[in-house]
């Protein structure tokens, strides 16, 4: 029976990456290695999730945005804190769960002002008995998962060269994977390995500089020859630049076992203001794919060379093994800012399509003789300004997790719609203050509503159903077995909807907007539960979480200007829901 | 060319220098130049606000020398960009910093007072700047910030910041 199950759910092909085990726990933010967020439970499906209920709530505390997952271990639920990144443990074993315990990192207070975009954090990854975050001040910590007992604490940077973490690690190999941010504040991105068991650095591999610094060696082989070539990251930058050149690791990893490969993407160049650095600026808006033990690279392939619009190449890969062209191919699936969806060979870095999955009008495609983007003049920006760009700097989706599931081979993507107006103009660089060069205002694209939730094909590439959205999609996605996609919008509701449709199946109202990512996972009484913490904030809720002025729009750089209406929608304060069926 | 039109045109060019030499007016001393590229050793970093590396110690010496004056709200403007708190504050709406256009101030908006915070810094992230910027230049940043919440008189204020002007297109939506 069991195996029957198994190949019911695998469809038969239990060795393809997206099929991966699931013990109905929640360990890590994107549920497993290939990050498809994508749970086997189907006690909640189409037919019963109208009658999900509220079972019990516990609020944070706290007012800044909240965009961690909650993990789910040992029937203990551990929650990390935007600033002051309190963690909370909270026993699931009792009715109305309280709190075993607090630990409290006590982050600098200052660190609060090198943060770009609210003081958020996107939460913490387990490993053998430890969890493991890290803290707006440039700390990664390892706590004890049954004591809360801090077991060691690593300093990364420091705030005074306006670098900060918001970034969940993951744990690959004993080597606990974290970097850094700051890509508006002139920092020099790196992503690092530390050990699990000691939390010492084992290797630390820079976005830009020499290659020794990037960790490219002989087993470098990037698929297109604009990506080859030595020290690279040093000659696409005008003298020096590339030390002050952003690129910063501040979001989603990925991990293939059997190719031994991370994944993961660099932010965009510092500063935005692009006519200061003239050059590819390698390795800015990159996907890198490099050796968790060694940070080794083993092949990068630029997204964005020489970035016009705040396009990082940060957003999650979800790791996928597809019938492309009558061939089973090892992929990556990539939507990134520019609003293309970039399939590609994760062995070979080869791009196999990239197509629009959002409104833009910055690019044409990808050539994929060259692997080239191949933007659109009139959209360039620089010391002049430029109009109508679309899509605005948050891209066609910022860091906000998809998911996939392989029960109807779509991906769900949360997404925004917004274009902005672009002023260029000279940027200086001052250690641990903003490095921009640029004004900007953002507005809701056509349509006038600034989100949509689309189901994506990505064998046929193109999108299968779409819903609209008054704000920016602005949550991660979560899809079950249950055939049950949930996600969270920034006006406070949280919604579930059926995956092969798209049609609405049932929400709830939360008290705040919510822009964090739902999980599911299997209660200590066997039943399948669904968790999600609100609490607006985040560069698309600054307006709200730091209570800014909209009679400037440029405020929160640009995104006032399309969200003042945010304050009438959605209030502050971070609280978690838990639903099941009655 | 004759060399009789050369002596002219010679005796011109230095008639033309002599009668340019004006009296030099320091109208906008340079901004201390902050590291433009790496950051350096010697010129120091920014510091968070309560370290010891904050050495100002009299801030406030004969009050705003600025205050009502058109010409330090506008220089004041020029440095709000060059100092990058614009990259924090915007134009007074706020984003990695709070907003500058507001009713309620937690250290107060009296021109002292905001010398104070610009000069000390304060706790929740706004740097020191007392060891970068020149007195001068802070009371003319504190000038153009009060002339945001209208605070300096409206013959001194400038009716359009600039930067940017707002287009139909993207009026926010209500």
């Amino acid at each position: 029976m069991a195996t029957a199950l198994g190949l019911l759910l695998t469809g038969g092909l239990g060795s393809q990456i997206q099929n991966q085990p699931d013990d109905a726990q929640w360990v890590m933010p994107a549920k497993n290695f290939a990050s498809t967020r994508f749970s086997t439970l189907s006690e909640i499906n189409t037919a019963n999730v109208k009658n999900l209920a509220l079972k019990w709530s516990f609020s944070t505390g706290l007012d800044k945005g909240h965009e961690a997952a909650p993990l789910v271990v040992n029937n203990t639920m551990y929650i990390v804190t935007p600033w002051p990144n309190t963690l909370f443990a909270l026993d699931l074993t009792r009715p109305g769960p309280a709190v075993k315990w607090t630990y409290q990192p006590n982050p600098s207070r200052s660190a609060k002002g090198v943060a770009c975009c609210d003081v958020v954090n996107r939460g913490a990854a387990y490993f053998n008995g430890r969890v493991f975050y890290n803290t707006l001040d440039m700390n990664t910590v390892a706590v004890d998962a049954v004591t809360g007992k801090e077991v060691w604490k690593t300093s990364l940077g420091t705030i005074r060269q306006g670098e900060s973490m918001t970034m969940a690690p993951l744990v690959v190999k004993g080597k606990v994977i974290v970097g850094n941010s700051g890509g508006e504040m002139g920092v020099r991105g790196w992503l690092a390995g530390l050990d699990a068991e000691t939390g010492k650095i084992s290797w630390r591999a820079y976005t830009a500089g020499p290659d020794t610094d990037v960790l490219i060696g002989p087993n470098f082989k990037p698929f297109y020859p604009m990506d080859q070539g030595k020290d690279l990251g040093l000659k696409s930058w005008p003298p020096d630049m590339w030390r002050i050149g952003g690129g910063s690791a501040w979001s989603w990893i990925s991990y293939d076992p059997e190719l031994d490969l991370i994944y993961y993407g660099t932010a965009n160049a510092s500063p935005w203001n692009a006519d200061q650095r003239p050059g590819d600026n390698k390795w800015s808006s990159t996907l890198f794919a490099r050796r968790p033990e060694t940070g080794e690279a083993i092949w990068a392939y630029q997204l964005n060379p020489h970035d016009d619009h705040d396009y990082d190449g940060v957003n999650e890969n979800i790791l996928l093994d597809l019938n492309i062209n009558g061939r089973l191919r090892k992929v990556l699936a990539h939507p990134d800012r520019n609003a293309r969806m970039y399939i590609m060979d994760r062995a070979t870095g080869e791009v196999l399509s990239a197509e629009t999955y959002a409104h833009q009008n910055t690019s044409e495609g990808v050539d994929l003789k060259t692997g080239r983007l191949k933007t659109v003049p009139s959209k360039s920006t620089g010391f002049k300004t430029v109009r109508d760009i679309c899509p605005a700097a948050p891209g066609g989706k910022d860091w906000q997790p998809s998911s996939y599931s392989p029960r109807t081979g779509l991906i769900y993507l949360p997404h925004n719609k917004l274009c902005k107006e672009f002023e260029g103009r000279q940027a200086n660089y001052i250690a641990g203050t903003p490095y921009l060069g640029a004004t900007v205002r953002m507005y809701a694209g056509p349509g006038n509503y600034r989100g949509q939730v689309s189901a994506w094909d990505p064998v046929k590439a193109k999108t299968v159903w779409s819903i609209n959205e008054r704000f920016p999609a602005w949550s991660g996605t979560v899809v079950t077995a249950g055939d049950v996609l949930f996600y969270g919008t920034m006006d406070g509701w949280f919604k579930a909807v059926d995956a092969r449709t798209g049609t609405q199946l049932w929400q709830f109202k939360t008290a705040s907007g919510v822009i964090s990512q739902p999980v599911t996972y299997r209660g200590p009484d066997g039943k399948q539960y669904v968790a999600v913490v609100d609490g607006v904030g985040g560069w698309s809720g600054a307006i709200v979480s730091g209570g800014l002025n909209p009679k400037d729009g440029t405020g929160a750089l640009g995104f006032v200007n399309a969200m003042s209406d945010l304050p009438r929608y959605s209030p502050k304060g971070g609280t978690l829901y838990v639903f099941a069926l009655p | 060319m004759s060399s009789r039109f050369l002596r002219v045109a010679t005796f011109a060019a230095c008639l033309l220098a002599l009668a340019c030499k004006r009296e030099e007016r320091d109208f906008r001393p340079q901004p201390a130049r902050l590291s433009l590229t790496a950051p350096s050793e010697a010129q120091g970093d920014l510091v968070p606000a309560n370290t010891p590396a904050n050495t100002v110690t009299s801030p406030v010496r004969g009050g705003n020398p600025y205050e009502g004056v058109a010409w330090g709200i506008s220089e004041g403007q020029f440095l709000f960009d060059s100092y990058n708190c614009s990259g924090c504050h915007a134009r007074g709406a706020g984003g990695m910093g709070p907003p500058l256009i507001k009713d309620k101030w937690i250290y107060g908006v009296e021109p002292e007072k905001l010398f104070e915070t610009i000069a000390k810094g304060r706790p929740d992230g706004m740097p020191a700047w007392g060891s970068k910027v020149p007195e001068y230049q802070i009371w003319q940043l504190v000038t153009y910030v009060r002339s945001m919440n209208g605070l300096e008189p409206k013959s001194a204020t400038p009716v359009r910041s600039d930067h940017l002007q707002q287009s139909l297109r993207e009026r926010p939506l209500q």
